[in-house]
């Protein structure tokens, strides 16, 4: 078969709404998936045991369970139970936001208590209240040392909107999906995605080698 | 300032800076510190010596509420550490710790470890915060090496800075555990000639070392425990020259 590249170029505008709607799921996904993830990942390592047990049951139940399943449950079972509506938009950014919170809980919770507890006895030892040592001490060489692990789930996060196929969102596969449907050109099709996630997530890595440079690893 | 003379402490007319009271601390089974009495007063320079296991540092570290005390009470400048949090933060304030392991913030410079307290805990403004760490450096002989990262300087260097961080506070006492320990012996004197000048100042000082010869030169009083208990308590010259215990004698014999 030959590779014919106008196809792509006609394919392109829509592929890149797609490639919009994906980036913007991600982007609000990720912001609430770290709020979520720094909240319960030091609720883990430093709350009392009523905390504790509230952090571990939420993320064993999202890290038990696909995500697929996930946002099955809060774009068609949710709607049932409550009786509210839940557009797709919503159920997608949710579901990042749900899912990358608990993978991130354990990168934030692993990274505070990878820090020498010298550094947090040097801050309690002049006075300070827990929270300004977590603040101020133990926090800034945590988050140099979650970088590379945040890196990671960014990414694999970014990638896990693909699978919001199944809910109806426009976003970069269904995209695919529907102009290779129509024309049925899988290889330019599939190939021009892939390409253009390839570049998103560059775009990404550069950011965090850009971060991970400017703040030494300690 | 490099005067030899010590300062005499006249016992019970001066206040009490620390006062252990029935002091007792357990790890699990285990009893660290078994009913201590002890009281310390301004001015003086204790030396804490004795077996590792011995209970020195912890009875240190429960001082400024590192370590929780199980039984008994324990007050520092009129406040007791049982009263919760608050009292807690306002002993810390009062006394400085100098670690082991120096324990210094790595991802701020010399400068700003020093200014961190001020800033933090006192409330000071940027300015004053760095005119007065840039103040305490010169005096432990750091001036020019403000704007270097802990992983720049060297241990003695380090164990300087973090002996500068504690003072930035404001201290009223200054608690040491093992402050030359983790250091080559050629990097030790720099920092004992820092705590002797504090010395010397009228700091009061709580001490945990194996070094003898500072005990003797910069010490008020020596302490030797053992097993959770102060064995001996008394003026180090006296104690080193004639150790009548022979479990003093034994360990002095090991370290020296």
């Amino acid at each position: 078969m030959d590779f014919d590249f106008s196809v792509i170029t006609d394919s392109l505008p829509a592929l890149l709404q797609g490639a919009k709607v994906t980036v913007l799921i991600a982007a609000a996904g990720l912001i609430g998936g770290t709020l979520v993830g720094f909240l319960i990942g030091l609720m883990r390592a430093y709350g009392n045991a009523f905390l504790k047990g509230v952090g571990f049951a939420y993320v064993e139940f999202v890290r038990g369970t696909p995500i697929v399943v996930q946002v099955m449950f809060i774009y068609f079972a949710l709607p049932v139970l409550l009786g509210i509506r839940v557009d797709p938009m919503t159920a997608a950014v949710t579901s990042i936001v749900v899912n990358s919170g608990a993978y991130i809980a354990e990168i934030v919770r692993g990274a505070f208590l990878s820090v020498p507890r010298g550094l947090r006895e040097a801050g309690l030892a002049l006075g300070l209240p827990v929270w300004r040592v977590l603040m101020f001490v133990v926090g800034p060489v945590a988050i140099r040392r979650m970088a590379p692990a945040m890196g990671n789930q960014f990414i694999v996060s970014l990638k896990d909107t693909s699978l919001f196929i199944v809910i109806g969102v426009g976003e970069l596969t269904r995209q695919g999906q529907e102009i290779m449907a129509a024309n049925f050109r899988a290889v330019e099709i599939w190939t021009a995605v892939a390409a253009i996630y390839l570049c998103l997530i560059g775009v990404m890595t550069y950011a965090l080698r850009t971060f991970e440079k400017r703040m030494r690893i300690l | 300032m490099m005067t030899q003379q010590k300062r005499v402490t006249t016992s019970g007319a001066e206040t009490a800076m620390v006062e252990f009271k029935s002091v007792s601390k357990r790890f699990g089974s285990h009893t660290v510190l078994d009913g201590i009495n002890l009281t310390i007063r301004h001015g003086e320079v204790v030396v804490l010596i004795g077996p590792s296991g011995s209970g020195k540092s912890t009875l240190l570290r429960c001082i400024n509420g590192l370590e929780e005390i199980d039984g008994g009470d324990l007050v520092v400048d009129g406040i007791s550490v049982l009263g919760g949090a608050s009292n807690i933060r306002a002993i810390r304030q009062e006394a400085g710790m100098v670690f082991q392991q120096f324990n210094l913030f790595p991802q701020l410079t010399a400068l700003e470890n020093v200014a961190f307290g001020p800033r933090h805990v006192r409330g000071a403004s940027s300015e004053d915060a760095h005119a007065m760490a840039s103040e305490l450096l010169a005096k432990v002989g750091l001036a020019e090496r403000k704007h270097h990262y802990p992983n720049e300087l060297s241990g003695g260097q380090q164990q300087r800075v973090a002996i500068a961080r504690a003072l930035a506070v404001r201290p009223k006492l200054m608690l040491f555990d093992e402050p030359t320990s983790a250091l080559d012996p050629e990097l030790r004197q720099e920092v004992l000639r820092v705590m002797q000048a504090l010395a010397e100042e009228g700091m009061t000082m709580v001490v945990v070392t194996h070094e003898i010869a500072f005990a003797r030169k910069v010490g008020t009083r020596l302490i030797f425990m053992e097993n959770g208990h102060v064995a001996i308590d008394g003026d180090p010259g006296a104690l080193m020259e004639n150790p009548s215990n022979p479990r003093l004698r034994d360990f002095l014999k090991h370290v020296e």
